[in-house]
């Protein structure tokens, strides 16, 4: 039996703490009126050599700011200057919106449709409407933080328990003694599913600009958009959420308990239920998983969309999902509470992190690389933005996901190593961290992205809460299943 | 790995009262034996059939494509769909032999040596194809980047059909290694027990003078691993290529980026029910159901019916993006698949596709010898219209409407693709009377574990000792 270590639970409420602060502090700071957005935007431009508006980081968007401040200036030169020469005011302007549009996410397309208009619009108005949406990114900042953070963890906490059920369905040999283990981190999934449901109540609630799509007036102008509807409405998006978080969450108690019941009475039945429940479950998780992927991530890039994004994110949330298990095997192993695991064990897992990193940068590469070969405009502006406005990121995770995992864990002697397997474990966690934070900020907050208070914050909060629920979980049932038909081989697996 | 322990619900994988010498004769009985009547009569169809379309790709290659049901629209048709249909069907060979070893499932050592010989000899198949299709196929040999009195001409490295080159040639030949590597203990063994010099001498040419040392051993093992290792991403590069030639593209239908993994899926799908249709023959013929067991077919309808449900998924999520793209040409490309003049096709795809592995999840139909070779041979024709379907309805009509037109295969197109199955199965047929069909070495590592008597005994004898 393991007891939830004061030191640790502890550290979790540390974590929570301070991710509350740091998502607080975000929500704080962000820009509440135009005014506001016009200062910052000035700041920016002046401050480009000190870097006081931003953290470093940010400066990768250079380019974007360049482009937002010029289109600033466009209009502050054109107003302030009390020019009547009409004729520079237009050329200007058309310079500074075309610069807009050049950086407008492929989500907020309709910048293209601005870029056409400018020389016949008010430029006056047009530059209220570029505030606008600056203001609308920098609002949507600390949500869209939070909402990364939030689906990240939940999607982690999925992929455990989805694992789990892979080795029931699989009959293997080798996993049964970190049932427990799996079992305990999936424990997450319903407080996470709870409050990923909240945030997405918030953004149908429109307290957020997170989905371009649920915004009436966005749909009204954009005829792409609207040929949607049928699917991109909030009703039944939110009816196909409850269906996927409910669907995943009684799946996950009737095993537990199942799991449980066969420890107490031995009956044999209980695995067979749980056997049966695994096959249902991995169908109900295979058609929910590629909607999922739709509704909570695609659909806020509303003009784009690619047939491999439902397995593409699978893959991404999986890998983490197995790193975590390992990552915890390890603690445990190493406070001595897991007697029947050895480096075997441990071998095999690093082996799964290793195959699936692979497996993930396989996906991501044919996504990528179709796009980038057919280079047809309506899909290929997800990857020309990512790349233009977050470089680093966008191939940073390429490095931590891909080169390191396979570097680190390509050794046979390796893989039974602790240090090796938490250093590329940590790559893989904050790859797939990057990996869904540049799925989710270029439609949400565009080129005025940076990783701050909010970012870390909300890692910080989910994190947090993720290790108290998982360990509290842990704590409640003995660390070894009993009476599973499979265990005996577990506990004799060498490898 | 885990072998002096094995859960008491796991079946038996060697069934009956066999011995480690059992286990030989039966393996060397279909080599050491002569070929009986129904052998010659099948051998000899086949041998036709291989003739006949040897004769339509010389008079192919003699004429010229025209020759074909090709026309100025639809430049692909037959040829690549029997290519990507074989390459596929190549797959599971790969997949049982790699990914089920790194996976330690040791059901697969009764079937891996036929399943990687139908790679090979499928993978033969296939090859045929990117040459006889080509214009002017006694240019071929310009797609490798060789130097040349061009002022050095080279191949532009852009084209996934240059990919193709690379990929099926390296597959060819890393199946061939692993293969062969695999064969050397079996080769070993009917060296030894040749009686005629003839056969003697065949045997140890083949078996590389194999002595079966502990070194040896061990580095054999080490060899299948590391193999096993590279074989396996390999079988995913290798038909995500040859998928590359259609989602590189922009023709609406064809460029879509869940196309490598699908086809992927799809050449695990269609691999598998070959590889049951041939086994569930073999088996028979040679009297070999004490290894390839009702388990065996059992386990391989259970990968058939998940790697369907992928490709049902990754149909339901081409159509589904379709509408949710908005265009208009990709909406009509589906449209057309499902109600078009290729209606028929894209129907009988999703039947024998979706529906059909479907009925795997009722035990009584997957432990089934009759239902699971229906099933078999339905699958591998749901996956020919597949390949069809893509390829046709997606060309037929595309973005210009004065470019629609149909597609009529010639006698041509047929023959050739009967010649590629009749040579398939001279391959196939000449291998299950001259090769060691159930990879006996192997077998015999698991006998103790998973035999039948041996299990039986633990259970009865050693019950106390495992407790």
């Amino acid at each position: 039996m393991y007891t939830f270590s004061g030191k640790l639970k502890t550290f979790s409420i540390i974590l929570m703490a301070l991710g509350i602060v740091g998502i607080a502090y975000g929500f704080l700071t962000a820009p509440k009126t135009i005014e506001e957005v016009e200062v910052i935007l000035s700041k920016q431009h002046h401050g480009h050599g000190s870097h006081d508006a931003h953290a470093a980081p940010a400066h990768g968007e250079a380019t974007a700011h360049e482009a937002n401040t010029a289109s600033h200036d466009a209009h502050a030169a054109t107003t302030t200057a009390v020019s009547n020469d009409s004729t520079v005011h237009v050329a200007d302007s058309t310079d500074a919106h075309s610069a807009h549009a050049e950086v407008a996410t492929p989500a907020h397309a309709e910048a293209n449709a601005h870029a056409a208009k400018a020389d016949t619009h008010d430029a006056h108005a047009e530059h209220t409407k570029h505030l606008e949406h600056v203001l609308h990114q920098l609002q949507n900042k600390p949500w869209a933080a939070v909402y990364v953070g939030c689906i990240f963890f939940m999607l982690i906490s999925l992929g455990i328990f989805t694992f789990n059920q892979i080795q029931y369905a699989a009959s293997a040999g080798w996993s049964p003694v970190l049932f427990r283990v799996m079992e305990g981190l999936s424990a997450y999934l319903l407080p996470g599913s709870i409050l990923f449901f909240l945030m997405l109540l918030a953004s149908s609630a429109h307290l957020n600009h997170l989905f371009i799509w649920m915004d009436a007036d966005v749909v009204a102008e954009d005829t792409i958009i609207q040929g949607k509807t049928g699917f991109l409405n909030i009703p039944f998006f939110l009816i196909r959420a409850v269906i996927f978080l409910a669907g995943w969450n009684i799946f996950r108690i009737l095993s537990r308990r199942n799991s449980l019941a066969l420890d107490e009475t031995g009956d044999l039945s209980y695995y067979k239920k749980n056997f049966k429940l695994a096959a249902g479950y991995l169908v109900f998780f295979i058609i929910t998983e590629s909607i999922m992927s739709w509704d909570w991530i695609m659909s806020i890039d509303t003009h784009w969309y690619s047939t491999l994004f439902g397995w593409y994110v699978f893959a991404s949330f999986f890998v983490t999902a197995v790193t975590v298990i390992a990552l915890v095997t390890l603690y445990l192993k190493n406070k001595g509470l897991l007697e029947y695991v050895n480096t075997s064990h441990i071998h095999d897992l690093a082996k799964f992190m290793f195959g699936l990193s692979i497996f993930w940068t396989y996906l991501w590469f044919s996504q990528f690389m179709l796009m980038w070969y057919a280079n047809i405009p309506e899909e290929v502006t997800y990857f020309i933005f990512r790349i233009e406005e977050y470089n680093l990121p966008f191939f940073g995770m390429l490095a931590l996901n891909f080169l390191l995992p396979i570097l680190l864990l390509i050794n046979t002697d390796f893989k039974r190593l602790s240090w090796i397997i938490i250093m590329a474990g940590i790559c893989i966690i904050v790859g797939h961290y990057l990996d869904f934070f540049n799925m989710i900020m270029p439609g949400t907050v565009g080129a005025s992205w940076f990783i701050g208070a909010a970012e870390i914050g909300s890692v910080l909060f989910f994190g947090g809460l993720f290790i108290f629920v998982g360990f509290s979980a842990i704590a409640k049932a003995p660390l070894l299943v009993k009476n599973n038909p499979m265990v005996e081989e577990s506990k004799h697996f060498h490898y | 790995m885990s072998s002096h322990y094995e859960a008491p619900i796991r079946k038996p994988l060697v069934i009956g009262d066999k011995s480690y010498h059992d286990i030989t004769v039966d393996v060397a009985r279909p080599v050491e034996t002569r070929a009986n009547k129904q052998w010659w009569t099948v051998f000899t169809i086949a041998l036709i059939a291989f003739l006949w379309g040897a004769g339509c790709m010389v008079y192919t290659i003699g004429t010229g494509i025209g020759t074909w049901g090709l026309n100025k629209t639809v430049g692909w048709a037959w040829d690549i769909t029997n290519f990507v249909w074989w390459v596929g069907i190549g797959h599971a060979g790969t997949l049982i032999s790699a990914v089920l070893l790194l996976f330690r499932q040791k059901w697969r050592m009764a079937i891996n040596r036929s399943a990687e010989a139908m790679t090979i000899f499928s993978v033969v198949q296939a090859g045929l194809f990117p040459i006889i299709h080509m214009g002017r196929p006694w240019l071929a040999y310009w797609v490798l980047p060789m130097p040349n009195q061009f002022g050095s001409l080279w191949v532009n490295f852009n084209s996934p059909l240059l990919w193709d080159v690379f990929a099926i040639s390296t597959y060819l030949s890393v199946s061939l290694v692993f293969w062969w590597t695999g064969l050397l203990p079996d080769f070993a063994m009917l060296r030894d027990r040749a009686v005629t010099p003839f056969s003697k001498r065949i045997y140890s040419i083949l078996s590389f003078g194999w002595s079966g040392r502990a070194k040896d051993w061990q580095r054999f093992e080490e060899v299948s691993l590391v193999l096993a290792g590279l074989a396996t991403p390999l079988v995913l590069s290798v038909h995500t290529i040859v998928s590359f030639d259609f989602a590189t593209s922009v023709i609406p239908g064809w460029h879509t980026t869940i196309l490598p993994p699908y086809f992927v899926a799809g050449a695990i799908f269609s691999g598998f029910a070959m590889v049951n249709t041939l086994l569930i023959i073999m088996r028979k013929v040679v009297s070999l159901e004490d290894y390839i067991t009702i388990q065996h077919i059992e386990l391989m309808n259970i990968i058939i019916m998940i790697t369907g449900s992928v490709v049902g998924i990754a149909y339901i999520t081409e159509l589904w993006v379709a509408w949710y793209s908005g265009v208009e040409y990709e909406q009509y490309a589906f449209l057309n698949r499902a109600t078009g003049p290729y209606w028929w096709s894209y129907w009988l795809m999703m039947t024998c596709n979706v529906i059909s592995p479907q009925v795997m999840w009722f035990k009584k139909i997957r432990t089934s010898i009759l239902g699971s070779f229906i099933i078999s041979i339905i699958v591998n024709i749901g996956m020919w219209f597949e390949r069809f379907v893509i390829i046709v309805t997606s060309l037929h009509r595309d973005y210009l409407p004065s470019s629609w037109t149909m597609f009529q295969p010639t006698f041509v197109d047929a023959g050739i693709y009967i010649g590629t199955i009749g040579f398939f199965f001279v391959l196939f047929l000449l291998y299950s009377r001259t090769f060691p069909v159930i990879a006996q070495a192997e077998v015999k590592t698991i006998l103790k574990s998973s035999g039948e008597n041996y299990k039986k005994a633990r259970e009865n004898g050693n019950h106390s000792h495992n407790h």
